[in-house]
């Protein structure tokens, strides 16, 4: 809607890949991008599953430590040490994908969907990808191969950097 | 009464805005969407949205439990 020409820019790195973590990013990019922004979203290390052609994301308790989940009335504290019982990840995972859908959040499918119409730039990281050892045939359509250096290009021209 | 509705009512942040965008898009200049939601912090984001990409926010109101908002397509 603003001119191309005095567009501002964003950039963010995304390095995480658990479900909620998903989330700021594409949030972020989708928003950005409809309020004429010009997007660019470098996927590394965990950050990078993120485009895989299918997403199995799930969420750990682990290194939550202050995630609380809304629970008959009342929040109920998920600590670390209960992501060592067999199968709580699951049931967490469950929980949030369930309110997910109560509270009409979008689903990452559905903003990475809205990322890519909106002309989102997406760099997948090379390193990345030879380090876990996939291929672009792994990937959803659109994202570009690059390393640092494509991302500085554009972060010294964006007139926002996140690194989430 | 604006040129076009948008439900946007049980979704949450950015879906309005994002569903917004959209439908402004295929709005010819100077026309009117009226945007219907529930989510409390779509308020402060329509005025942010419209000051960013320089739209008119005609009108922002409560009505019950729904929020209006008529954007003029100017961006």
């Amino acid at each position: 809607m603003s001119s191309e020409a005095n567009a501002k820019s964003m950039s963010l790195i995304v390095t995480k890949g658990t479900l909620d973590w998903a989330y700021p990013p594409f949030i972020l990019a989708t928003t950005a991008a409809a309020m004429g922004l010009e997007v660019t979203m470098f996927f590394t290390f965990y950050g990078l599953t993120l485009l895989k052609k299918k997403l199995d994301l799930k969420i750990s308790t682990l290194g939550n430590p202050a995630m609380q989940m809304p629970m008959m009335g009342m929040h109920m504290a998920l600590p670390n040490l209960v992501s060592a019982v067999p199968g709580v990840d699951g049931i967490a995972t469950a929980m949030m994908k369930n309110l997910i859908k109560k509270k009409g959040v979008a689903s990452i499918e559905e903003l990475r969907e809205m990322a890519l119409e909106a002309d989102v730039k997406m760099i997948a990281c090379q390193m990345t990808m030879d380090l876990f050892e996939y291929t672009m045939d792994d990937m959803i359509e659109g994202p570009a191969l690059g390393g640092a250096a494509s991302y500085i290009e554009v972060a010294t021209r964006s007139d926002i950097n996140l690194y989430i | 009464m604006a040129d076009q509705i948008l439900d946007a009512k049980g979704l949450n942040c950015p879906l309005p805005i994002l569903r917004a965008k959209k439908a402004l898009k295929e709005l010819p200049t100077g026309g009117t969407l009226e945007i219907q939601a529930t989510d409390p912090g779509a308020v402060k984001d329509f005025e942010a949205f419209c000051r960013t990409t320089g739209n008119e926010l005609v009108e922002s109101r409560v009505d019950g439990k729904t929020y209006i908002f008529v954007i003029r397509h100017t961006g």
